[in-house]
C-alpha cells in the first residue's frame, strides 16, 4: 500500500464522523417533529434536522468519491452497520425531555460551529467546501440552544432542574468531540483538519461561560464517554438505524 | 391556557419588496425569540430580509362594527375620485 490511499482513508473517516453525526443527529431532532412543546419550536428543530440532513448528503457524498469503491451518500447512510457509523456517542442519545433534546443540541453546536470555521480551511478542498456551506446555518443553531440554554437554565425552578439534569447526564459525552485519535493526529498534521486539543480548549471555555450565565454547573471532571468515532457505540444506535433503515433493507433499491 | 405565551404579529420584508409586509402571527415569550421564531416560521426558503415583529396586543385595530362610517363614503362626490385628467406620459408610473 502506498501513502496516498492511506491519505485517503483518513479523509475517508473525517467525511464519516462529519456526516455520521450530522446524520444521527438529524434522525433523533427530527422525531421530534408533531410533538414539540409548541409550533414555534416544533418548525425550528425540524428546520435544524433538516439543515444536518443536507450536510449529511454532502459529507456522505465526499466520503463515498474518496473511498472510490461506486458507493452512494444513500448506500452509505442506509446500508452500513452500527459498527461502522463513525458518529459521536452524543448524537446517539435519546431525546429524553425537551431539557435533553436542547442540551445534546447545545452540547453538539458549541463544538460543530468552530469545527467548521476550522475546516474552511482545510487544505483538503472539498473539505473547505462543505464547511464553508455549513457554517453559516451551524452557527443559527448554535445561536438559538445558546439563547435557549441561558433562558431554560437561568429561568424558573422546574426549567432549571431539568436543564441541570440533562447537563448531569450529556455532559460526560462531550469530551468525545475534542477527543483527537490517531486518524485526527494524522489529519492535523496533513492540515486537512484542524488539531481537536485546541479546538477542545476554546469549547471548554465557552461552556463555562455560557453554562456559567446559565446557572448551571457541569460535571466538569466525569470521565469521558467516547467510543463512537472508532464504531464503539451504545445500543441506541442500533435502535435508530432499524428504523432509519429496515426500508430499505426490506425493499433493496425502493425509490420514491 | 394561562400560561401561553404572547401572540406575535409578523411583519417581514420580501427580497425586492420595498416595505414590510404582514405574513402571520406566532407565540414568543419575548421579541428576542419572536424574530427566531419568525426566521423559522416563515422565512426558511429565503422570502425575506428584514423581519418586524409586533406585540399583537399593542396593535390598534379598527372595529368591524364601524366599518360604515369609516369606509362608506359618499359615492355621490366624485370630484374625490381623481379621474378625469389625463396624465401626461412625460409623469411615467403613478
Amino acid at each position: 500500500m502506498t501513502t496516498a490511499v492511506k491519505t485517503d482513508l483518513a479523509i475517508f473517516e473525517l467525511a464519516l464522523r462529519m456526516g455520521d453525526n450530522a446524520l444521527i443527529l438529524a434522525q433523533r431532532v427530527g422525531a421530534w417533529c408533531g410533538h414539540a412543546p409548541v409550533l414555534e419550536e416544533d418548525i425550528a428543530l425540524a428546520n435544524v434536522a433538516l439543515d444536518l440532513i443536507g450536510q449529511t448528503k454532502m459529507w456522505l457524498s465526499l466520503a463515498g468519491e474518496i473511498e472510490g469503491r461506486g458507493r452512494t451518500a444513500d448506500d452509505l447512510a442506509f446500508l452500513r452497520d452500527a459498527r461502522a457509523y463513525r458518529n459521536v456517542l452524543l448524537a446517539e442519545q435519546p431525546n429524553g425531555d425537551f431539557a435533553h433534546t436542547l442540551m445534546r443540541q447545545f452540547l453538539f453546536d458549541a463544538w460543530h460551529h468552530p469545527m467548521l470555521l476550522a475546516l474552511k480551511s482545510s487544505c483538503e478542498k472539498r473539505v473547505a467546501y462543505i464547511a464553508g456551506k455549513a457554517d453559516k446555518v451551524v452557527r443559527y443553531h448554535l445561536e438559538r440552544s445558546e439563547d435557549l440554554v441561558i433562558r431554560l437554565g437561568d429561568g424558573s425552578e422546574e426549567s432549571r432542574e431539568r436543564m441541570q439534569a440533562a447537563l448531569d447526564a450529556l455532559y460526560p459525552f462531550a469530551g468525545e468531540l475534542c477527543a483527537a485519535d490517531a486518524i485526527d493526529s494524522e489529519l492535523a498534521e496533513r492540515r486537512i483538519a484542524p488539531d481537536l486539543s485546541g479546538i477542545g480548549e476554546s469549547y471548554i471555555a465557552y461552556l463555562k461561560r455560557t453554562l456559567g450565565e446559565a446557572t448551571l454547573n457541569a460535571p466538569w471532571d466525569a470521565a469521558t464517554r467516547k467510543g463512537g468515532k472508532n464504531g464503539m457505540h451504545t445500543e441506541e444506535l442500533g435502535y435508530i438505524l432499524a428504523e432509519m433503515q429496515w426500508l430499505q433493507r426490506a425493499y433493496p433499491g425502493a425509490k420514491w | 391556557m394561562k400560561n401561553e405565551w404572547p401572540l406575535w404579529e409578523v411583519f417581514i420584508r420580501g427580497q425586492h419588496g420595498l416595505a414590510h409586509r404582514h405574513f402571520g402571527s406566532l407565540h414568543a415569550p419575548d421579541a428576542e425569540m419572536a424574530i427566531k421564531n419568525a426566521r423559522d416560521v416563515y422565512t426558511r426558503r429565503n422570502e425575506g430580509v428584514s423581519i418586524w415583529v409586533v406585540r399583537a396586543s399593542d396593535i390598534a385595530a379598527s372595529a368591524p362594527g364601524e366599518k360604515e362610517p369609516l369606509f362608506d363614503r359618499s359615492n355621490s362626490k366624485i370630484y374625490r375620485h381623481p379621474t378625469f385628467y389625463d396624465i401626461p406620459e412625460e409623469v411615467g408610473h403613478m
